[in-house]
């Protein structure tokens, strides 16, 4: 007997290897797929039962095989014997290690012909070892939906006709920036999910650190992989405290700090640090770098805000996004005080429309500032425009506290937080 | 048999603030009635969804007919209190444990506590026709 655990984390460590071995053999992308979620479904039921075989990924290549091959036996009209053995000469005679295959397979799922909501999907069950049935409890959608999505996904994979290979030189840094983009939507969806009645469903930010660690051993000298691996640990460390029991969210300010993850914050640490020495700084570094000087600070109020500013600075100037406009001016209001974070916001202009977000930023810039009365008109405004019910609850608490306080205040101070 | 209870946003009967304007201990209690109220619903082996939808500056009309390009239209809305809230989706043995559970919808605690009494629309969902009949 082995432990389900176990044997699950072993299933979803031997996928993408399973499913390299019989692409590589095979060809055919997408049945191969199929044909490697059956053996897992197989494995998981037998290995429960008889225990891990001596050699499970042999084990799972064979059954895979075998599978694969009762599909074109069922299906012959279609493709024909000679299709199968084409498809053979294809397949490189070089025997690749699993970690090539794992990058390959996640270059295959996050292709830029697929938008990011074929691509998650794909990703995690393809490379992840998911079943569609855990994907789909991930997202909320019914079993038959996913798996809808899912063979759309590899049906658009399988019209690029892409070799199962490494893309090529002249376009690894764009195929790249896909793959690290469709895994840190993996862990962003994850995160903001987590705990609360949601306990049940998968946990997309582990599964995102585990594909981002597979990327990361593949590609030790790419900074921006290693960075976006560190941004997700340092993230990752403060999940403990993000949330109070009942599932609201607790803003940076009011974590128990206790709570933090310290391991995680150091390999996330050190991680960022190697990677910025390469000298060739990117967005997922920039953000790490920020994440770590949060982790780093054992009270809120010891946040060295004016390096998180100069590190935003930098950041908006690489990217142009206005989401980082708006981190900037919640930084140089921490830096410099709320007057200059309003001013930010005013240079921010309407390139972020009626966001929530921006009214969130701006209720608290204001609230500093002693403006209780726009601050609660600006708290309602984000809360009426936010688009998550937790975050909704903590706006309109937001608003009504500022509401009862500034009722009371008006003969007392107003309370001061030292820790 | 399942039904949907469906809450609107004017559907409050009392004479009752927006949640925004409340004290924070009962925007407390209130979400608190929600969370216990899902979990027993859970417990019981009746409910299917439970959705609170965005608010009503975040919704869009769209018609078309299907040729032209679809005409969208934006708020704010002037019948923005008929747009719906939010749901719970309840699968339940029969009829009357439906209008039951809408009651206990209907008298959440909103300011002070007192219970807001919205007004639940309560319908069945049509089943599948059954192919052996």
């Amino acid at each position: 007997m082995t432990s389900p655990g176990r044997t699950e984390g072993l299933l979803r460590e031997l996928a993408p290897q399973v499913l390299g071995a019989l692409v590589r053999r095979y060809g055919h992308f997408a049945d191969a797929e199929d044909a490697v979620q059956e053996a897992l479904l197989a494995a998981a039921a037998s290995w429960a039962a008889q225990g891990e075989p001596d050699n499970p990924l042999g084990w799972l290549i064979r059954v895979a095989s075998r599978r694969l091959g009762d599909q074109y036996r069922r299906d012959d009209a279609r493709r024909r014997r000679e299709d199968l053995a084409a498809s053979w000469s294809l397949a490189g005679p070089d025997p690749a290690s699993g970690r090539d295959d794992t990058l390959i397979l996640m270059f295959m799922c996050c292709h830029p012909s697929l938008t990011p909501a074929s691509a998650i999907p794909l990703t995690l069950r393809a490379v992840g070892g998911l079943s569609t049935r855990e994907v789909a409890t991930a997202f909320l959608v019914p079993e038959a939906t996913m798996a809808q999505r899912i063979s759309r996904a590899k049906a658009r994979v399988k019209a690029s006709e892409e070799p199962f290979a490494l893309p090529s030189s002249d376009e690894r840094a764009e195929r790249l920036r896909s793959v690290l983009h469709v895994l840190y939507l993996i862990f962003n969806e994850g995160y903001a999910s987590n705990s609360g009645p949601d306990l049940a469903r998968t946990d997309l930010s582990g599964e995102a650190i585990r594909l981002a660690r597979a990327v990361c051993a593949a590609l030790p000298q790419e900074p921006e992989v290693t960075g976006l691996l560190a941004l997700m640990l340092l993230n990752d460390a403060r999940r403990p405290a993000r949330t109070r029991v009942d599932g609201e969210l607790v803003p940076l300010s009011e974590q128990d700090r206790t709570l933090w993850d310290r391991s995680l914050i150091a390999e996330g640490t050190a991680l960022v640090e190697g990677a910025l020495q390469l000298r060739q700084v990117g967005e997922y570094q920039v953000q790490a770098a920020i994440a770590a000087l949060h982790d780093q600070s054992v009270q809120y109020a010891d946040t060295d805000w004016t390096r998180i500013l100069s590190l935003y600075e930098l950041l908006e100037k690489m990217t142009g996004n206005p989401m980082v406009t708006l981190n900037r001016a919640v930084a140089a209001a921490m830096a410099h005080g709320p007057g200059a974070g309003l001013a930010v916001l005013d240079e921010l202009g309407d390139r972020l429309g009626d966001h929530h977000r921006v009214h969130a930023v701006r209720a608290h810039l204001l609230e500093q500032a002693g403006d209780a009365g726009n601050a609660i008109i600006e708290f309602r405004a984000a809360a009426a425009r936010t688009t998550n019910l937790r975050e909704q609850h903590y706006l309109v608490t937001k608003a009504a506290r500022l509401a009862t306080e500034s009722a009371g205040n008006q003969r007392e101070p107003p309370p001061t937080r030292m820790s | 048999m399942r039904f949907m209870l469906l809450q609107s946003y004017g559907g409050v009967e009392a004479d009752c603030a927006p949640m925004s304007e409340w004290a924070p201990e009962d925007i407390k209690a209130h979400i608190v009635f929600q969370q216990v109220l899902n979990r027993e619903l859970t417990e019981r082996g009746e409910l299917v969804d439970a959705q609170g939808l965005a608010g009503p500056e975040l919704a869009r009309f769209v018609v078309s007919d299907g040729s032209a390009p679809a005409v969208i239209t934006d708020g704010p809305f002037p019948e923005s209190k008929e747009l719906l809230a939010g749901y719970r989706l309840v699968d339940v043995e029969r009829a009357e444990r439906a209008l039951e559970i809408a009651a206990q919808v209907s008298a959440a605690p909103g300011a002070n506590g007192v219970p807001i009494r919205q007004r639940i629309e309560v319908r069945e969902v049509l089943s599948a026709p059954d192919p052996e009949v």
